[in-house]
């Protein structure tokens, strides 16, 4: 276990930094925290989480995969998507941290998504408990403790400290040119865990009844009629996939200028009509269908497939940014609580 | 480590005319020779850079090894583009991508019936073929097949030239409606089918649009057909063709790589939303 004043943060930052590309979140103009690029400075935000998830590391909104030259009825292949350096992630909550296991199972599943594997590999995950967890959290529904992130570091703030633990050969890697940081005993990050287990305790969305979903629930839960009344409201504006962090539809587009071609690739959302709008038809009409699919895949098909695993780590980013207050717990109370 | 989504290109060899609205791409590789080799009932990614990429199944039999061939009906931006070019034109092509037709297996030994409605005899014609050609292994072969007229019906030419003279293959045409030239038979695919009254021990590989393989499927039930011994195939919308980016996905299936080929069983199992 290591330790640093958190009045010395700074210098931690500026040490990490020398060695790759550091992003932390930090709060905008209007409080607001997103991870950003650091520079000499930039103060750590205290903001329980960022608006937009963790997954932008790895798996970013915009991307290009390949550029083509094309010369008459000639194509040759240009570029091969963008120059990945080393990079951490400094402050990633336990949520995230879990998140990006799952998506893992997507997209580093054979074939694995090379450019996605080349950030993965590239990127030092540096975790931060969250000192206090908020009534829209429910990570613990879905077994992620948010006193003991995920990532090749842990850290925990704690009074006028903040704790650093590496769990990986590349945490360590990191922690070993780090000389800002001094040794220290496990006492202070063991009161810390202690005091937010005793908030989690207290949380109103701690434990949500997860039985009727999971593999195997397809039949039962497909034809509900509540899809439609839970699904009344849904704007379909895809707020929910783009903060979420295990969403992972994406779309590939091009881009003509002139005789170059760039092939991108962009975030989607199971939620926007066109999604699966075909010549042929569309194999779902309208936003139930759609809202539906998004639930249906991150509480039952994913599971189905990945050994019970839930596509969703309790962040509550969709209970605080939809616009009309749709989210999953509200479709996870309306279906447990009929099924019971 | 290579990328999945990053195609070779292909050069446009050959365009045939199979229809008003449906012609046949033949594609190499830029050293001339056959892609990659594939399983009947797979698709590949084509693409023109500057519009776009979509899947195609693969029409060609595997037993062609000098190229690939894809049948397209002019249905959408993509379509419409590689409807308007000519031979010689370089696209780009990534694939095989999907399970296939359980040709070496399942349907070994098998008397096989295929039933197909216009542009659905693309996938059918590669089993067809591989079929033809590796003869010995199965028995019977009925192909059953409609379109909206005789100018519709793909690969005409092929099925009445070489197909229809072979010993041991029945094929069964039909169109929507008489016209006069024409003394084939006239009606839907679906009562056609329940009229031909087939032995129900024979394996049915259909493929179609939608309303043509719901009511046949239900006249196939009727006659005492099992649906763990009816396959189709299926389409949705792709991207990636990897089970990756979220589109093709149908309860926990994804078409692209679980599919695009099912048993009827298999789709039963599947939420109804394709």
């Amino acid at each position: 276990m290591k330790r640093i004043a958190l009045t010395e943060l700074n210098s931690l930052f500026a040490s990490i930094n020398e060695r790759m590309n550091l992003f932390i979140p930090a709060n905008d103009e209007s409080g607001q925290s997103h991870f950003t690029k650091w520079h000499d400075g930039l103060p750590l935000s205290r903001n329980l989480n960022t608006v937009r998830s963790a997954k932008d590391a790895f798996f970013p909104q915009v991307e290009n995969l390949m550029g083509f030259k094309v010369n008459g009825k000639q194509i040759e292949l240009t570029g091969m998507g963008d120059e990945v350096e080393d990079f951490a992630f400094f402050g990633v909550r336990a949520c995230d941290a879990k998140s990006f296991e799952i998506l893992d199972r997507v997209f580093l599943m054979e074939p694995a998504d090379t450019y996605c594997e080349k950030r993965r590999n590239n990127c030092t995950v540096i975790s931060l408990a969250c000192s206090r967890p908020s009534e829209t959290c429910f990570c613990t529904t879905f077994g992620i403790d948010p006193a003991s992130p995920k990532g090749d570091v842990t850290c925990w703030i704690k009074g006028d400290f903040l704790y650093w633990e590496p769990n990986t050969d590349k945490g360590n890697e990191l922690t070993n040119v780090l000389s800002v940081l001094s040794d220290c005993d496990d006492t202070e990050v063991n009161s810390a865990k202690e005091e937010i287990h005793q908030i989690t305790e207290r949380l109103p969305l701690k434990e949500l009844n997860l039985s009727s979903f999971g593999p195997g629930k397809t039949k039962a839960l497909f034809d509900r009629p509540e899809w439609k009344t839970l699904s009344e409201a849904c704007l379909g504006c895809g707020t929910c996939t783009f903060v979420c962090p295990t969403c992972q539809c994406y779309d590939i587009e091009e881009f003509a200028n002139g005789d170059s071609v760039k092939r991108f690739r962009c975030w989607d959302s199971c939620m926007y009509s066109d999604f699966t709008m075909m010549s042929a038809g569309q194999p779902r009409p309208t936003q139930t269908e759609r809202f539906r699919q998004r639930f249906m895949h991150k509480l039952v098909y994913f599971p189905d497939n990945n050994d019970g695993t839930y596509s969703c780590v309790g962040c509550g980013r969709c209970l605080r940014k939809c616009p009309v207050h749709l989210n999953i717990v509200k479709v996870i109370k309306t279906l447990e609580e009929v099924a019971e | 480590m290579r990328e999945p989504l990053i195609p070779m290109i292909g050069v446009v060899t050959d365009i045939r005319v199979d229809t008003p609205d449906v012609k046949t791409f033949r594609v190499v590789g830029l050293d001339g020779k056959k892609p990659f080799i594939h399983i009947p009932g797979q698709c590949a990614m084509l693409s023109v850079p500057g519009i776009g990429e979509a899947l195609f199944s693969i029409t060609s039999s595997p037993t062609d090894e000098e190229y690939l061939e894809f049948s397209i009906k002019k249905c959408g931006c993509v379509t419409e583009w590689l409807h308007a070019m000519e031979p010689g034109q370089q696209i780009t092509i990534r694939g095989p991508y999907g399970n296939g037709f359980p040709v070496d297996t399942d349907f070994a030994g098998k008397d096989l019936l295929f039933i197909g409605g216009g542009i659905g005899l693309a996938p059918l014609h590669s089993v067809i073929n591989y079929c033809r050609a590796n003869r010995s292994k199965y028995g019977k072969i009925d192909i059953v097949y409609g379109s909206r007229s005789k100018q519709d019906l793909v690969d005409f030419e092929e099925i009445l030239n070489v197909w229809c003279k072979e010993d041991g293959i029945n094929v069964h045409l039909t169109i929507d409606n008489p016209q006069p030239d024409w003394d084939g038979h006239v009606g839907f695919v679906p009562s056609f089918v329940k009229e031909l009254n087939p032995d129900t021990s024979k394996t049915v590989v259909m493929c179609g649009p939608p309303i043509m393989i719901k009511f046949t499927l239900d006249g196939l039930m009727e006659l005492g057909f099992e649906r763990t011994n009816i396959y189709t195939t299926m389409e949705l919308r792709m991207k990636c063709a990897l089970g990756k980016c979220g589109r093709c996905n149908i309860g926990n299936k994804y078409v692209c790589k679980d599919g695009p080929v099912f048993r009827f069983d298999q789709l039963d199992e599947l939420p109804d939303e394709y």
